[in-house]
């Protein structure tokens, strides 16, 4: 058995002997129902699709993702597990691989466990499957980015809590990167083209992009980079460590 | 077989290890020996592959740690300080997830999985959370872990730190058993556990190697080797008879319990007239001893550059 999927089945086991599991996954489905009702006027909206309930998922990941993602590495350099692991025949690449797979698997189970609200519009009208899928898709490639970030930042400190912050402000200035206001703002201080750069940055623009069930290839590339490259940045960050 | 070859960690402007060559063949327990804060660990974790060295390199059976990391790694057993282990799986998860790790098909990491059970006496504590264990069969977890691949080459930091006696024994009967055809590298800062279990002894202090040798040559390098010690309760040995033996350089008497300890020249041997003497005299002696040399003595020697306690 590769040491990736080794790593990926005792990072799940230690999420489901702890309570942090549970805790997520009740949280999740309880802010992701009430949010999807009482602020995106599910009902009100008389449209059978998902989009006040995708519309909330940013938000819930801004709080959420950066708890799970904040024990990956800090817990490990903490406990002095890392020296065991690192002395075990892998590589850090697959270490890294191994945590991220289990935690996106994680996030991919609660995205799952929302199925009852896929139910209820299927029920109360006739949905567009295929935007609601499209929409699972976005969702989950969004908390594979910010998990990315999360992992990356937890191998900077041994600290839990300094990672999660650093983790919840770099995903929400990511989130904020392209909105408007932000844009009006930076308008006269910022060179043009930089300002378009930075709004192509924007995790929401190409959230929403997919969300609308329009799949296009630089959407999903820039999710696949982002985790790419923040998984890459972890990696580097963990073999500086190695070096005193 | 272990190999360092001017092993250098630097943290800053603080030399954790200084240039460490030494050396360890199949069949040798080597003692990593020096006070706290000498580089041991650091040494360690260099050749585990944890940290990188700054300068210099290390080999594992021939791996050179910076060039084939993977292969030095499959070929290491390796205990770090502490016995760290993920304390919130049972002891069976975190062996079973060590069989996968490294690697093991099915048939053979099960038989391994067995194996390194019984020889540890862990059957009973299986399904237990490794959290709520005692610290002896956490070490016994993490030793389990370290030799669940039958490796040629096993490293323990500190492996009997913080057990009782009968712990320490334990762990030192199975170190002795498994010595035979592999490659053993301990660290202790215990002079007792250099005597029990190694056969050869490397020194280090300040990151710096300052002897490598066998026990028995570290003992020769003691003032008391070669030394004998005699109780005679109640009868006035005269020290001045056997000052005026040629052979004996001084003569010294522990003024707690009376012990007169016997110094001999250098290269003389001195058990016999010194035993000859005392019969002549009709002394009653209620033990003699002829003394080894002090390990304690010899390290503090070594490693604080100062003659040892008079």
């Amino acid at each position: 058995m590769s040491p990736i999927s080794a790593v990926t089945r005792r990072e799940l086991r230690s999420f489901f002997v702890t309570p942090v599991a549970y805790v997520f996954l009740v949280i999740f489905l309880v802010l992701a129902g009430i949010l999807t009702f009482y602020a995106g006027d599910f009902y009100d909206r008389g449209q059978a699709d998902l989009q006040p309930f995708f519309a909330m998922h940013p938000w819930l990941y801004l709080l959420l993702v950066p708890a799970v993602s904040m024990r990956m590495w800090a817990e490990e350099i903490k406990g002095g597990t890392l020296e065991l692991l690192l002395s075990l025949p892998l590589t850090l690449a697959q270490a890294m691989l191994g945590k991220f797979l289990a935690a996106w698997l994680f996030i991919g189970m609660a995205l799952l466990l929302t199925f009852p609200i896929w139910i209820t519009v299927n029920y109360l009208g006739s949905p567009d499957n295929g935007v609601i899928l499209a929409g699972y898709l976005g969702s989950w490639l969004m908390a594979g980015a910010f998990l990315a970030i999360g992992a990356c930042l937890s191998a900077v400190t041994q600290s839990q809590v300094v990672a999660f912050i650093l983790t919840m402000v770099v995903c929400f200035l990511l989130i904020l990167a392209g909105q408007p206001q932000v844009m009006d703002f930076l308008q006269g201080s910022l060179p043009r083209r930089l300002l378009n750069g930075l709004a192509h940055l924007s995790m929401l623009r190409h959230f929403e992009a997919i969300a609308r069930g329009v799949l296009d290839l630089r959407d999903l590339l820039y999710f696949v980079l982002s985790i790419a490259a923040w998984l890459a940045a972890g990696v580097l960050v963990l073999d500086l460590k190695r070096t005193p | 077989m272990i190999e360092t070859e001017q092993l250098t960690c630097r943290y800053g402007a603080l030399t954790a290890v200084d240039a460490l060559s030494f050396r360890a063949e199949p069949g040798q327990v080597l003692g990593l020996l020096g006070p706290n804060g000498a580089g041991k660990s650091t040494a360690m974790r260099m050749i585990a592959g944890f940290l990188a060295p700054t300068a210099g390199t290390a080999r594992v059976c021939g791996h050179d740690v910076r060039k084939e990391p993977l292969k030095a790694k499959r070929a290491l057993g390796y205990l770090p300080e502490g016995a760290p282990s993920y304390g919130e799986l049972t002891v069976r998860e975190f062996l079973t997830f060590v069989v996968r790790m490294r690697g093991l098909r099915a048939d053979r990491g099960f038989q391994r999985f067995e194996a390194v059970v019984s020889r540890l006496q862990l059957e009973e504590v299986l399904d237990i959370g490794i959290d709520t264990l005692s610290k002896g069969l956490r070490r016994r977890v993490g030793l389990a872990q370290a030799i669940l691949h039958d490796p040629p080459v096993l490293m323990l930091d500190e492996p009997t730190d913080g057990l009782d006696p009968n712990q320490k024994h334990t762990v030192r009967q199975l170190i002795d058993a498994m010595a035979r055809e592999r490659t053993i590298l301990i660290s202790t800062h215990l002079l007792e556990e250099v005597h029990a279990l190694c056969n050869r002894v490397v020194i280090i202090s300040n990151g710096r190697l300052l002897a490598d040798a066998t026990p028995a040559e570290l003992e020769g390098r003691s003032r008391y080797h070669g030394a004998v010690s005699f109780s005679a309760p109640g009868s006035g040995v005269s020290q001045e008879m056997l000052g005026r033996l040629p052979q004996v350089a001084s003569i010294e008497v522990d003024p707690l319990d009376g012990r007169i300890t016997v110094f001999p020249r250098s290269g003389e041997r001195i058990l016999e007239p010194v035993e000859t003497l005392l019969r002549q005299q009709g002394l009653e002696v209620s033990e003699i001893q002829l003394e080894r040399g002090r390990l304690d003595e010899v390290f503090r020697q070594i490693t604080t550059g100062t003659e040892g306690g008079a």
